[in-house]
């Protein structure tokens, strides 16, 4: 990082040194880089060197304390011959893309319900977020519970309905594992995207709804034609904000199957886990940490510009 | 909005799906409570109908409190949450005043990396900073989560905060300014003071963010002493195959309390903040 240097206040006269520097130090840029030099330190030492660092690891054999040894792009060539790895990759773009539109059009439809007047709105809201903001790995403990084979309370109530006991394995079988996975991952997220729909749902201006109605305009013409569009910037920015944080999604699967049964539910984070701490190989496990990278990158990239273009 | 529909619309419209979407929402949570009120011969019995408590019973609260160190659990990360809320919010005031109201070279690019950093998720950066915290010699110290959580919460409170600013008025700065106080000054006596609104906002998601965090606590805190209370419940409440539902559930409720209480004291700023990045743009 540079400190440039700009034309200072009082320099052509001669003034005492200490005015000077309070003058010097008074500048816009001076002031500014010297305020963010700290944050700015900080990050790169913790996020831009990791970043790089992971880099230089993906391209090592390196076993858990021990010296590393350079291996080119051999880590890359052994995940990509890794059918495991294949999965991983169908296993996130699964998750990822079910659950995004199921937050999505669930999170449309709680955010059309909200906004309606009734009493104690404010109140449901708040009640609403709770699955956002209680500590995922502790709500996912209860689904697990919710879940278990043999004490599960959703197969109490489907054996009342009268299906065959024991009913479902949830996180035995591995399409109802992946369903699981994706069910609990919707249900912490929906809140984020209803309450965040419904913040751009109240910006939309009444008049534009009464022109429609007075031209004739049925409810869901209403809704295609003047709701959508205006809501089209927020649904772009929430959809690609939670698809980052889904696609790398770590703690919910950890927690509920530990990317079981055989590997039916494992993401890109628990496989590059499972194999760089579990297994101690972190010249392997950073390569696949890394293979996310072009994936995300694209996001936040894209991400990014959108909403500095906003 | 259009008014004036009949009660069945009213019904099928409004309060149908607001109570599908509470019962959903709720239903966990009220699942936790009462099984952490079950004894055991209850927990575990079948025949019984599973949504109601007959005997309830505080044994699974008092030999979570007793038998585990739960409060110690507690404890940690409470102050780890403090501790990396205040650093983040300081940072990121450090990074977001700056943004806000100076003119510099270079300064839309460093807002863009701040956003970028925000969204960079961690699993992309654990196995690297697992080698960086042992060559620190940090492993197994709160220092390790302390020193890692702002990585994710200075960019965001940067950002939040950054949003915040702009909509504060310059012309109490430039009157200050005009009376001779320092730049410095100025935004210590003059704008911060102006700002509580955003620094609860920024400070209540903070501090949500790290109650939440589990990732980098799972790796780098593996003595019971030093850990928070997800690592504590995973690692410990559940021991092998065998899992202390009771406990469980107990220890889940509990941990989720403090967070649920926070968050009920400032929830129109949690909402203002949450909105703020994707309504304001």
């Amino acid at each position: 990082m540079s400190i440039r240097s700009e034309p200072l206040i009082g320099v052509g006269r001669p003034a005492r040194p200490v005015a000077s520097l309070r003058a010097w130090l008074d500048s816009e840029s001076v002031f500014s880089w010297l305020m963010m030099a700290p944050p700015i330190l900080f990050l790169a030492g913790f996020v831009g060197y990791p970043l790089c660092y992971g880099i230089f690891l993906s391209l090592q054999d390196r076993p858990v304390a021990q010296p590393g040894v350079f291996a080119g792009l051999k880590n890359f060539a052994i995940d990509f011959n890794d059918p495991v790895f294949w999965r991983v990759v169908a296993n996130t773009f699964v998750y990822t893309g079910v659950a995004t539109m199921l937050k999505m059009v669930c999170g449309l439809g709680l955010a059309l319900a909200m906004n309606q007047q009734f009493r104690m709105k404010n109140f449901v809201r708040a009640v609403l977020l709770l699955p956002f903001i209680v500590p995922t790995v502790l709500s996912t403990v209860a689904w697990m519970w919710i879940l278990d084979p043999a004490f599960s309370v959703l197969n109490w109530f489907l054996i009342a309905l009268g299906m065959p006991k024991p009913g479902p394995s949830w996180l035995g079988n591995p399409v109802l594992a992946m369903a699981s996975i994706i069910f609990i991952n919707t249900w912490r997220g929906l809140p984020f995207y209803g309450i965040t729909l419904l913040a751009g749902l109240q910006t939309v201006p009444p008049e534009l709804y009464e022109a429609a109605t007075i031209d004739g305009a049925s409810g869901w013409q209403r809704f295609r034609y003047v709701t959508l569009p205006l809501l089209q910037p927020i649904i772009l920015i929430v959809t690609l904000f939670s698809v980052i944080f889904t696609f790398a999604d770590f703690q919910l699967v950890y927690v509920l199957t530990h990317g079981g049964p055989q590997n039916a539910t494992q993401l890109f984070a628990t496989y590059a886990f499972d194999i760089g701490m579990g297994a101690g190989q972190l010249g392997l496990g950073a390569s696949v940490a890394l293979t996310m990278l072009p994936a995300l990158a694209l996001l936040i990239v894209a991400l990014t510009i959108y909403t500095r273009r906003q | 909005m259009v008014t004036g529909y009949g009660p069945v619309e009213r019904l099928l419209r409004l309060w149908l799906p607001l109570v599908f979407f509470l019962v959903l929402a709720l239903f966990p949570f009220y699942w936790m409570a009462i099984t952490s009120l079950k004894p055991n011969a209850e927990l575990y019995n079948t025949r019984m109908m599973p949504l109601l408590v007959s005997h309830p019973t505080l044994k699974h609260y008092v030999d979570l409190l007793t038998q585990t160190s739960f409060l110690t659990w507690t404890w940690n990360t409470m102050l780890v949450a403090v501790v990396s809320t205040a650093i983040s919010l300081v940072f990121g005031v450090m990074l977001a005043y700056p943004l806000a109201r100076m003119r510099f070279a270079g300064a839309s690019l460093i807002a863009m990396t701040v956003a970028a950093i925000y969204l960079v998720p961690q699993p992309l950066l654990f196995i690297p900073l697992a080698d960086v915290i042992n060559r620190l010699g940090l492993g197994n110290t709160l220092t390790a989560v302390i020193l890692t959580y702002p990585t994710m919460l200075v960019p965001f409170s940067a950002w939040l905060l950054l949003g915040y600013f702009k909509t504060v008025p310059k012309e109490l700065e430039e009157a200050a300014r005009i009376d001779g106080a320092s730049r410095l000054q100025t935004m210590r006596r003059i704008f911060l003071p102006l700002c509580t609104p955003g620094f609860i906002s920024a400070g209540i998601f903070a501090f949500t963010l790290s109650q939440n965090e589990f990732l980098y606590a799972l790796i780098f805190l593996t003595k019971s002493s030093v850990r928070t209370v997800p690592v504590g419940v995973i690692a410990e409440l559940i021991r092998g195959d065998v899992f202390y539902w009771g406990q469980l559930m107990a220890g889940a409720l509990l941990g989720s309390i403090p967070v649920a209480i926070i968050y009920s004291f400032f929830v129109e700023h949690y909402v203002a903040g949450l909105t703020s990045g994707s309504v304001k743009g």
